[in-house]
């Protein structure tokens, strides 16, 4: 059996233009969704993940040959891949749909990821993204992504460590509990989390002089159907909501109060 | 404006805090602000009186850069806060 020739390593980071996490979330008149019309920005999650395969070049030097970003979107998120850009990536891949088009679906986006992996010519080595989008919470695209691929992951990441010529990456998750860590053989779907035991990494700032250099860094731009993959939607959303409003709690004068409260309330304090 | 390096340096710096503006609080005026102290400066001819100006204002975008990320990790924080109950 031949060894595998030793190849620099290709990273791919898909990113999303989400809802920006400042927007005060509405629900649309007719209640199939939330407003759209506000200010979009790239996925804090998947920021991260641009900062990590960033980091990941730094640290490894030469041993990385690529970091390309990809989105699915509408033609406005390509201001989203020039960030990404700017933030350190060498090109770009716009998977345009159409302003009118439904919003894609993990398992849509995964399939399209797939269609995109298989087209690369020097292949990927190392996938990484958020862990879920802001707008929509799914968390689905990267573990179907890895379903999908047959390839080893390691989800909701606080610390990446690869080894290009082991062809491995050391990765400690964060669980509930505490922290996990794991050996990915490479190619690997990485997760990125923004939990409270460890920060991941603090997303670099694209500065005005990247952005203009960014300017010059290819994007290409495909179809979904050029993929050959059917995002439609399989789920059809039939109401969305807002949660219920908050009732405001009562003062009570005295401890008597609050029992007679409690006891209205259904609390009886007596072992069932 | 001494020489044709620092007006350079000038023009680069106040682009990029003009830019960093569009998301600070309205009601603070941040484009108006950094117009009047630019304009302030505009006749500066000592190096050392520019070079102080000239950080003062990376200071400044450092500072709002700074305010951001605050901003934003509060914001995150506050949407994803951890429970020990929680399934993920």
């Amino acid at each position: 059996m031949r060894p595998s020739a030793v190849r620099l390593l290709n990273i791919l980071v898909p990113i999303k233009r989400a809802v920006d996490y400042a927007v005060k979330i509405r629900v649309n008149p007719e209640q199939t969704g939330i407003d759209l019309n506000v200010k979009h920005s790239m996925n804090p999650f998947d920021e991260i993940a641009v900062e990590e395969a960033v980091r990941i070049r730094e640290r490894l030097k030469d041993a990385v040959k690529s970091i390309k970003v990809v989105t699915i979107g509408p033609p406005k998120s390509a201001e989203t891949l020039r960030t990404a850009l700017a933030m350190g990536a060498d090109s770009a891949v716009h998977v345009e749909i159409p302003d009118s088009a439904p919003s894609p679906e993990p398992l849509g986006v995964a399939k399209t990821l797939k269609a995109l992996i298989e087209r690369q010519k020097e292949g990927v080595d190392i996938v990484i993204l958020g862990k879920q989008a802001i707008d929509d919470d799914a968390g689905q695209t990267g573990q179907m992504l890895a379903g999908l691929m047959g390839w080893s992951q390691a989800t909701f990441a606080s610390k990446v460590e690869v080894n290009p010529e082991q062809k491995v990456a050391n990765i400690t998750r964060e669980i509930d509990g505490g922290l996990e860590e794991l050996r990915c053989k490479l190619p690997v779907i990485i997760t990125t989390d923004l939990r409270q035991v460890q920060l991941l990494n603090e997303p670099r700032y694209a500065s005005l002089p990247n952005i203009m250099k960014a300017k010059k860094k290819p994007v290409e731009k495909l179809t979904a159907a050029e993929l050959g993959v059917d995002i439609t939607p399989r789920l059809e959303t039939i109401k969305v909501t807002e949660p219920p409003k908050r009732v405001g709690g009562g003062k009570v004068a005295n401890v008597d109060e609050l029992l007679a409260k409690l006891k209205e309330a259904g609390f009886t304090g007596k072992r069932a | 404006m001494a020489s044709k390096v620092t007006r350079l340096r000038a023009l680069a710096l106040y682009k990029e805090l003009h830019r960093l503006g569009r998301d600070y609080e309205p009601s603070y005026d941040f484009h108006g602000k950094l117009r009047r102290l630019f304009e302030k400066n505009r006749n500066l001819t000592d190096d050392e009186e520019i070079e102080k100006a000239l950080r003062f204002g990376e200071y400044i975008k450092n500072e709002t850069l700074a305010l951001y990320s605050l901003r934003k990790y509060r914001h995150l924080k506050r949407m994803y806060p951890s429970n020990s109950t929680s399934d993920t």
